[in-house]
């Protein structure tokens, strides 16, 4: 159901690679399963026909990637949806990456599909799994093939999609779309409804699930710390795995908080959990009170804005009547 | 002041050097009672604490953190107390969001001269956490029911 | 492991009375670190010391934790004791036992037991103290002063006659600013030219002022003490040295019709010009965009009449570079715009003219000759209606004026109709006003002589309308204390528009790494203690940019600016505070939150190579803290994602293990 093909992707890159323009693509290969696209590296042109897809299950990020990518030599060719454009000019803004190095082209993105709900819709043992049209055509090994409809099987944060507006490109495939006027807050709002009680219980369910894998950590394209804090023997927090330590309970609460303000909310940290918290929620509580606070901020809109927790007016709201807003509870 | 062996909330302030330390110290001067639980650390600006202080603390057993600072506009170093405020704001209104009581967090301004707000605001802070009893979310957090 | 040592001080019964400082010292000695732990009575006398300087050496002290009063009392005399015996300085905490304890607490008991906590927090922090050395540089001994006008003239001035080079830098061709234009001053009435031009010319003379006019800064870099400053002199195309400023030029050359910006565009003047006949540097200048010969190569007539041969019509932009030990910004004025105020027939009269207008209309060198005349007919005028607060205190009306109080209106208004009920009687002048502020030295008691002695109609309300209607401009207006509405038709109406900061403040601003408020106005680094300095180090404030002021004002602004550069200049070396921000060049992303948060600009950033572990070489961008710069608040530790910056003295693990001590 992606506006664009896979096949129109894989000419634009042959076409690039072939120019001189880069001397090798970042795109997504087909990995062990068949919902299960990796990001890849293609340095000719043999190995992206073969290779390269595109579809609905091409969640991930490839912002973060720029990083180690642009310290290679030559240009390196790279696919940007909507959602990792914003990511794109967070990482310009902090000067993560050299903007020079790479070859942007924009893509539609027409919202990507959860894994975890198509094995809820389709049952156990897929065997493969076929984009077509408008659908999802499941094998399993029960079963006849199952036709699942896209929009039924959707990620979160596709459902609440902020933007389908590519934000930096060199070049766009298909058209752009626009910013939405989305619902991503319902969730956050909805708990900030809940008593104290209510919610301590959600997220002592939700984090206790938590296995310290790190897979958000690594994923996040706002953690790209050349080390991070919890790695770092002079911050004070540094701890060996040890279950009852600072690091093991407060990771979450201050990844969100460095992440604050800079955030895109491109949820690829809910994606990647493989306990299934929803961190997101976490980050898009910050993003809500930024916008709250101290009016709409859309991290990475634009290459250079001044994030919020670097910035200031002399007459922001004090913290008491800011936990009293962010408390719908008792407002 | 509580009476000895009765359940005593243990209180984390963080004082910046310039204005609240010296309001701490003139509450000392001018002999202001407040509760002994609570436990002062001088930082150079408000804008020294680190959200990461703010939450050792409550897992090393605090019951309840304030950070005192210049008024905004009075800071010494011209615009630390704004991002103070800012940092804590959304700190408070997290730990809030996760469902750690809000009266166990603040941030108030105390100037050199305002010994005796210092003094009040310790004893009010130290009383509404005392009614909340233990802290115990944030340690409890992570584990199972 | 460090080897610490704790001296309990009793302060006689001050902490004694409360807190049994000989359990406290007995129970410190068990904790990390301790090798030695005493009571005294006053370890802040000389014996105390004298305990405290034979410890250290027979110890071998690595570090100390004094447990007395607050360290806002006595940390500094333990450091020198501590230095005395050859500890480092910055290896001696204090747990504040008095202030925060002994005289807050009334219970033995309760006392003591907090008396060791707070001690043991002390020990903890001890225990990571690393030794601090403060930072030397060495200070270039000349001072930059941006802006020509009084508040430049004067701290130049100062600063020159206290022995120190300076250079003023004039984007006009002449020095004497806003002042210059004025007529008389109030409250004394004597005129400007009087009391300021032999100012200029003192500057001229001074061998230790040079004056860099029609000129700019384009670059700043460095440091308090240490600045690198590049300077434009823009080409004028008349050699400064050669020219002698007898004027032939601009009395021959055939422009004739370019409007003069020092008359406010009220007359003309040539291509080539002279602003006026004190300007200083006394230099011919030639307005490239109205000079035929240098637009389209036809004319020369300068060149041909120039007996010293001064006009080079080739000349170039000059850069100069120079380095600078402090800087000042004296930026000054203007008056804000009128286009937005189409309620006062500001564009549509010529009769309807701003105060400075006014001040050139009166001035005897002005387009008049000191007539009082409407420009539009040449006529004397017999009504005149002054109107205040022109987009000055207009919170509503943000979009076109100003919410502050511009300060020197109700002043120079009383003046300009106390003049001209004094030169020409026959004159009715009104004075519409919000209210009357006039709180300077003899300043009320030269308002009340315009109302009472020279029969200015003072009335309480503001001017809703201007209208021109045949040769006259009709005027309605309320008035507040009658609760009326008053129409008068008035020969000519006077603005006093808002003053605002000078265009080219910003871009300095950004250059200096010096804040502004949101007015465009500089921030002194303390309202009230240190109003001339910005919090940038050795960046000072004269004058009018740092906000509306009078010239008595102004000039004991600048004098004081001076003061505080001749201060920075007298010192060979600067020594900082070593308890700076340092950044973790291993650990650092080059993001810029930290350099976005710094109020005082320290934080760079440099392209810095490091060898990977496979030998290959990576270049990074990593910030970089300039420690004379830094002020050690702490604002960039905690913008810092990844922990890499930290604060000399305030480490987060030392604050760490603070709290780790009182939570334990």
């Amino acid at each position: 159901m992606q506006k664009v093909t896979g096949e129109l992707l894989i000419n634009k890159a042959l076409e690039l690679l072939d120019n001189g323009t880069v001397n090798r693509v970042l795109g997504w290969k087909r990995g062990e399963f068949a919902y299960d696209m990796t990001p890849a590296v293609f340095a000719d042109a043999e190995e992206l026909k073969n290779n390269f897809v595109f579809n609905d299950f091409c969640g991930a990020n490839f912002s973060k990637y720029l990083i180690a990518e642009t310290r290679k030599e030559g240009k390196v060719l790279v696919f940007l949806k909507p959602c990792d454009s914003y990511s794109f000019n967070q990482l310009l803004t902090e000067h993560r990456f050299d903007r020079e190095k790479v070859y942007a082209v924009g893509i539609p993105c027409e919202g990507m599909v959860d894994i975890s709900k198509v094995k809820k819709a389709a049952g156990d043992g897929i065997l493969d799994i076929v984009c077509e049209n408008d659908g999802l055509v499941v094998k399993t090994l029960y079963d006849t093939d199952k036709v699942i409809d896209c929009k039924e099987v959707l990620a979160e944060r596709c459902v609440s999609c902020k933007s389908r507006k590519c934000v930096a490109y060199d070049e766009l495939l298909g058209e752009n779309g626009d910013v939405l006027d989305s619902s991503r807050f319902d969730e956050v709002e909805k708990l900030e409804k809940m008593t104290e009680d209510e919610r301590y219980a959600f997220w002592q369910n939700e984090l206790s699930r938590c296995i310290r894998c790190n897979a958000c950590r690594d994923v996040c394209p706002a953690c790209t710390c050349e080390k991070c804090v919890f790695d770092n023997p002079d911050s004070g927090v540094e701890n060996k795995a040890v279950s009852d330590s600072f690091e093991e309970k407060m990771f979450h609460i201050i990844r969100a908080f460095h992440v604050a303000g800079r955030c895109t909310d491109c949820g690829e940290c809910s994606r990647v959990c493989p306990q299934h918290i929803p961190l997101h929620l976490l980050n898009r509580k910050f993003i809500k009170d930024i916008n709250e606070f101290y009016g709409d901020y859309q991290a990475g809109a634009e290459v250079g804005s001044r994030a919020p927790l670097v910035n200031y007016t002399v007459d922001d709201l004090e913290p008491s009547e800011a936990v009293q807003k962010g408390d719908a509870d008792n407002a | 002041m509580q009476v000895k062996g009765e359940y005593k909330p243990l209180i984390v302030a963080f004082c910046c050097n310039w204005c609240s330390y010296a309001g701490a110290d003139l509450a000392g001067n001018n002999r202001l009672n407040y509760p002994d639980n609570v436990k002062i650390i001088k930082v150079p600006c408000s804008c020294r604490v680190n959200p990461m202080f703010v939450l050792r603390a409550f897992q090393r057993g605090a019951d309840g953190v304030i950070l005192c600072g210049c008024h905004p506009g009075d800071c010494h170093y011209t615009s630390g107390n704004y991002y103070t405020r800012r940092r804590m704001a959304l700190l408070f209104s997290m730990l809030n969001y996760l469902g750690i009581e809000k009266e166990r967090t603040r941030v108030e301004w105390v100037s050199a001269a305002e010994g005796a707000k210092f003094a009040a605001t310790m004893n009010e802070f130290t009383e509404a956490v005392a009614a909340l009893g233990e802290n115990k979310r944030l340690e409890d957090l992570r584990c199972k029911k | 492991m460090q080897r610490i040592g704790v001296f309990v001080c009793w302060c006689g019964s001050n902490i004694a009375g409360t807190v049994d400082v000989q359990a406290v010292s007995e129970a410190l000695k068990n904790e990390p670190g301790v090798v030695f732990s005493t009571n005294y009575q006053y370890m802040c006398s000389q014996a105390g010391q004298d305990i405290i300087k034979n410890a250290i050496k027979e110890h071998k002290l690595t570090g100390m934790v004094v447990c007395s009063c607050s360290p806002r009392m006595h940390e500094a005399t333990f450091r020198k004791t501590a230095a005395a015996a050859g500890l480092n300085s910055y290896m001696v905490e204090i747990a504040n036992i008095r202030e925060q304890c002994s005289w807050v607490h009334k219970d033995m008991q309760i006392g003591t037991e907090k008396a060791i906590i707070l001690g043991k927090a002390a020990i903890a922090k001890v225990n990571l103290n690393a030794p601090l050395v403060p930072g030397e540089s060495p200070v270039t001994k000349r001072a930059l002063v941006i802006g020509g006008g009084i508040a430049g003239i004067q701290t130049a001035l100062d600063i020159a006659e206290a022995g120190f080079p300076v250079d003023i830098v004039e984007t006009k061709p002449t020095i004497g600013g806003k002042m210059a234009q004025l007529d008389k001053t109030f409250p004394t009435l004597d005129c400007a030219a009087c009391i300021l031009t032999p100012k200029m010319v003192d500057v001229a003379q001074n061998e230790n002022i040079r004056i860099f006019s029609y000129s700019e800064v384009t670059e700043v870099k460095g440091f308090v003490g240490n600045f690198d400053v590049k300077i434009k002199k823009k080409a004028r195309y008349v050699k400064e040295d050669v020219c002698t400023g007898c004027g032939l030029c601009t009395e021959k050359c055939p422009q004739k019709k370019v409007p003069n910006e020092f008359n406010l565009g009220m007359d003309n003047r040539r291509a080539i010009y002279i602003p006026f006949a004190q300007a200083v540097p006394k230099v011919a200048t030639i307005d490239p965009n109205a000079c035929n010969m240098l637009k389209n190569g036809k004319c020369g007539v300068c060149a041909k009449v120039c007996a010293a041969g001064a006009i080079d019509y080739k000349q170039q932009d000059e850069i100069i570079e120079e380095k600078y030990g402090a800087i000042v910004a004296a930026t000054g004025f203007n008056p804000i715009s009128m286009d937005k105020f189409d309620e006062y027939a500001y564009n549509q009269s010529k009769d309807v003219i701003t105060s400075l207008e006014f001040e050139r209309l009166t001035n005897a060198a002005g387009p008049s000759a000191g007539k009082l005349i409407r420009p539009s007919d040449g006529k004397h005028p017999h009504t005149i209606v002054f109107v205040q607060c022109v987009g000055s205190r207009c919170a509503a009306c943000a979009e076109k004026g100003k919410e502050y109080c511009s300060k020197i209106c109700c002043m120079y208004t009383a003046k300009h109709a106390m003049l001209t009920r004094d030169k020409y009687p026959d004159t009715e002048v009104y004075v519409f006003y919000i209210d009357v502020r006039t709180p300077g030295k003899n300043f009320d008691e030269f308002y009340r002589r315009a109302v009472e002695e020279y029969g200015v109609h003072y009335i309480k309300g503001m001017v809703g309308k201007v209208a021109p209607e045949g040769d006259k401009l009709m005027v309605q207006a309320s008035d507040l204390l009658a609760n009326k509405q008053l129409h008068i038709a008035a020969d000519l109406v006077v603005l006093a528009a808002a003053i605002e900061p000078d265009k080219s403040a910003r871009p300095l601003a950004t250059m200096l790494t010096a804040s502004m408020d949101t007015n465009d106005f500089f921030t002194e680094a303390h309202p009230k203690l240190r109003p001339v300095e910005s919090p940038t180090a050795g960046i000072f404030l004269s004058g009018a940019c740092q906000g509306p002021k009078d010239i008595p004002e102004t000039v004991s602004q600048a004098s004081a600016a001076a003061a505080k550069v001749i201060g920075l200049l007298c010192k060979d070396k600067l020594t900082g505070n070593p308890c700076v921000a340092h950044s973790n060049e291993l650990m650092c992303n080059g993001c810029s939150s930290c350099e976005r948060v710094c109020p005082y600009g320290a934080i760079t950033y440099i392209d810095k190579e490091f060898r990977m572990p496979d030998r290959t070489t990576r270049v990074r961008r990593v910030a970089s803290v300039n420690p004379a710069v830094c002020q050690g608040c702490g604002a960039c530790t905690v913008a810092c994602p990844s922990g890499a910056m930290d604060l000399n003295g305030f480490a987060s693990k030392q604050i760490m293990a603070e709290v780790d001590a009182i939570c334990k």
